[in-house]
């Protein structure tokens, strides 16, 4: 791929390049003679009244350096791409290294993670140099969202509780890493009904991880809550097939309170997790997902 | 008022030159006497500590180990991370005050007797001598056709020449990969691909700089020779030739009284000359080439010696002692002037406080960073959380604890991970959760609030084990709206 939009430039660069060079040969030849002024070894230059510019010769291994470096510019623009879009013999490119330094980087890594590979999440999260490569590895990909310590924050889930959207399993944390997820609720309010229904809903809601609520209304939206049953369970309990949340716990993700749930009944919501599976390794998100585990099974993991 | 260069007539060309010549080598006689062997005490003290720093064990481990892998530099018992790079601009201001008091004092001491282009070409041209002789058996063996003895002695030369010089390189790239290991894989013929080059290029760059380019270093590529002219002034002890005592010059018989035959005590031997390793003749006064080795010095004062006349026709004096006859004791009184006292005042400040600094520094480094996914949050109970990451740097080399406590904030405590245990030498960041109770987070106003994060060294094991670091670093808490 040419980096310039007209073959012109190209032509440009290489011409420039090499004349540049020629001209700096050519510069050496003519500048390294000169014609003595006087017979004191000076140039006849006087500045000053008293300073006096002298003949004082460089060694001739400087020149002969000065020459070297004009043929190594040769050397160079014949075997990198020096001239405009000319690819040099050697075929050198930018990414080429860079994908080179990546494969190295996976080939000595892969030394690393290859002791891993396989090893179940409840043992590798006794191993503390695992887990110390899988805290890195969450710092380094995961915390943006999740937090430095991986409690998450407002739309972004905890990680380290017993509350799961997708599974809470090794396998199932793996698969999340590995593929993404994504968390659709829907818009509601046409199903459910009418606002004072959408209160209603919201009330029942609440009343479903024992929060404050109005027990009237509660038992109105009762019934409105069928349609929210399809996903989230008769119980509201949830159904971690569809990533539909447990609404009868006392975690909420996107906001507590009857505002907040109105919102999400209304407006539906859509989350993304990002699949890391270009990103990291398969022997990565395996460490990554043993870490990951390890946070809401603090008891195995005391003795670290 | 504009000054005017008035124009001379250009006179008539009279021959075309190169700006260019090959430079005559020079072939310098050797020398003995005071100064060489000042000389030769620094050789010898800088180069047993090149070569044998590398191989000093110190605690299982070399004394002095540069591992740019690991991006850790052990320094006898210290173990300095790319964060202490201070410590390394601190030695370079050191060396720098330094080079500006000697040169003040007494010119370019650093240039004739510690430099390792001086040193390594003083080792060479001793090489050198041992194989091919004197300045004289020198040029007659340049100028002799090539015959079986002149292959032998140039051929031993440049054997030893050689393997001084790789002998240098992997010294060097020893203070990078440990000596023993160094050794082992040059044995076995594994040397990595920098490891070979760096061997190859360091003994090369040796052997180019001593055997052959020489004074031509110091005339055409150090920089430090062409500056040292700023920090010299006309009480900066320099070598000097006495021309009021030497002057006019001319041979003459030993022992000859030289006001009897009208002429100084010059007896234009040019032993100063032929001593010269810059190939100058001293007795023209200052020049830029002069590297104050003071070699003219030692064998004028033979000369002196042998001529019955008093030492000291070529000595270190400064301009103004030498215009103005002043006594040993006048010139030393004039050298102890404000710009050596304050560059010596610096020096012994910067000093002390590089030292202290070193002596007392602690034994792990934090830095408090807050969290970038997550401002603030409340939790279980209306308390309120914040997470920051601390990056942890253990600088010994043992497995410490460390225990993180925050401070400044009425009932702020760290809820998770205030316990964190350090390998040797490890740095690692740790995520740790701050928490402050809802009575005191509704007391707080919305927005950041100072706190200061703890950060110590404990034993839990080992109770007489005393806190050996307690750090303080300053962050901020958050109280959301």
């Amino acid at each position: 791929m040419s980096d310039f939009f007209s073959s012109g430039w190209s032509l440009f660069i290489a011409l420039a390049t090499l004349v540049s060079l020629v001209a700096c040969l050519a510069l050496l030849i003519f500048a390294s003679r000169r014609t003595k002024m006087a017979d004191d070894n000076s140039t006849g230059h006087v500045f000053d009244g008293d300073l006096v510019e002298m003949n004082n010769p460089m060694p001739m291994w400087w020149v002969v350096l000065f020459v070297l470096t004009v043929i190594f510019a040769f050397v160079y623009v014949y075997a990198f791409p020096g001239l405009g879009s000319v690819a040099g013999s050697l075929g050198w490119t930018s990414r080429g290294e860079l994908e080179a330094d990546q494969a190295r980087a996976a080939r000595e890594m892969a030394q690393v993670y290859a002791a891993y590979s396989g090893v179940p999440a409840e043992m590798l999260s006794q191993d503390a140099k695992a887990m110390a490569i899988g805290q890195r590895l969450f710092i380094n990909n995961c915390a943006t969202c999740h937090g430095s310590d991986a409690r998450g924050s407002k739309g972004f889930p905890n990680l380290t509780d017993n509350d799961w959207l997708h599974g809470g399993t090794p396998e199932k944390i793996e698969e999340t890493i590995t593929l993404g997820r994504t968390g659709v609720m829907p818009p509601m309010a046409a199903a459910v009904g009418t606002s004072t229904d959408v209160h209603n809903v919201a009330q029942y809601v609440l009343s479903l991880s024992k929060s404050p609520y109005d027990s009237i209304a509660a038992y109105s939206g009762k019934a409105k809550f069928a349609a929210c049953a399809a996903c989230h369970g008769v119980d509201g309990k949830g159904n971690q097939a569809l990533g539909a949340p447990n609404l009868s716990d006392n975690v909420w993700l996107h906001g507590w309170g009857e505002a907040a749930i109105a919102e999400i009944v209304n407006n539906g919501k859509t989350s993304v997790m990002p699949a890391q599976r270009g990103r990291l390794s398969g022997e990565q998100i395996h460490v990554l997902a043993s870490y990951v585990w390890s946070l809401s099974h603090p008891r195995q993991t005391a003795a670290r | 008022m504009s000054r005017i260069i008035p124009i001379s007539a250009v006179p008539p060309a009279t021959a075309t030159v190169s700006l260019y010549v090959s430079e005559e080598k020079i072939q310098a006689r050797s020398v003995r006497g005071w100064f060489a062997g000042w000389r030769w005490a620094t050789v010898w003290l800088t180069q047993l500590l090149f070569y044998g720093l590398p191989w000093l064990q110190w605690n299982g481990r070399p004394a002095l180990l540069f591992d740019l892998g690991a991006r850790r530099f052990y320094v006898f018992s210290m173990v300095l991370h790319p964060q202490d790079v201070i410590y390394l601009a601190g030695l370079l201001i050191l060396s720098a005050y330094s080079l500006f008091l000697f040169t003040a004092v007494a010119g370019r001491l650093w240039c004739g007797f510690a430099c390792p282009q001086t040193v390594y070409t003083e080792i060479f041209m001793w090489v050198e001598r041992r194989f091919e002789g004197d300045r004289q058996a020198r040029i007659k063996l340049d100028a002799a056709p090539w015959s079986l003895r002149k292959i032998a002695r140039r051929g031993g030369k440049q054997a030893v020449w050689l393997a001084m010089g790789l002998w240098t390189g992997f010294t060097f790239v020893a203070y990078f990969t440990p000596a023993r290991t160094l050794g082992a894989e040059v044995l076995g013929f594994a040397l990595g691909p920098w490891e070979t080059f760096w061997i190859l290029f360091y003994g090369l760059a040796t052997y180019g700089n001593a055997g052959y380019l020489r004074e031509q270093v110091c005339k055409y590529m150090c920089p430090y020779a062409r500056f040292q002219s700023a920090m010299f002034d006309r009480d900066t002890l320099i070598v000097s030739y006495d021309p009021l005592r030497g002057e006019p010059r001319g041979s003459r018989k030993r022992g000859v009284d030289p006001a009897s035959i009208g002429k100084g005590e010059c007896i234009d031997c040019t032993l100063c000359v032929q001593v010269c390793p810059t190939g100058i003749d001293i007795r023209k006064g200052l020049q830029y080439e002069c590297i104050g080795c003071a070699a003219c010095i030692d064998v004028c004062n033979g000369v002196m010696d042998k001529m019955s006349y008093p030492r000291g026709l070529i000595r270190f004096a400064t301009q103004n002692a030498m215009a103005q006859r002043w006594s040993r004791r006048t010139t030393w009184k004039r050298v102890a002037r404000p710009r050596v006292l304050v560059y010596g005042t610096v020096l012994a400040a910067l000093g002390s406080a590089f030292v202290y600094s070193l002596a007392t520094r602690a034994p792990i480094r934090a830095d408090v960073v807050r969290d970038r996914g997550t401002l603030a949050r409340m939790v279980e109970g209306g308390r309120i959380e914040n997470v920051y990451r601390l990056q942890l740097m253990n600088a010994t080399e043992a497995v410490e604890h460390v225990r993180v406590e925050v401070e400044g904030l009425p009932g702020a405590s760290v809820a998770a991970w205030s316990d964190v245990d350090l390998a040797a030498t490890e740095s690692r960041w740790v995520p740790v959760v701050v928490q402050i109770g809802p009575e005191q987070a509704s007391s707080l106003r919305p927005g950041a609030h100072p706190i200061e994060f703890r950060i110590r060294l404990v034993a839990p094991a080992d109770a007489t084990r005393e806190i050996r670091a307690d750090l303080h670093e300053k962050s901020t808490f958050i109280v959301p709206r």
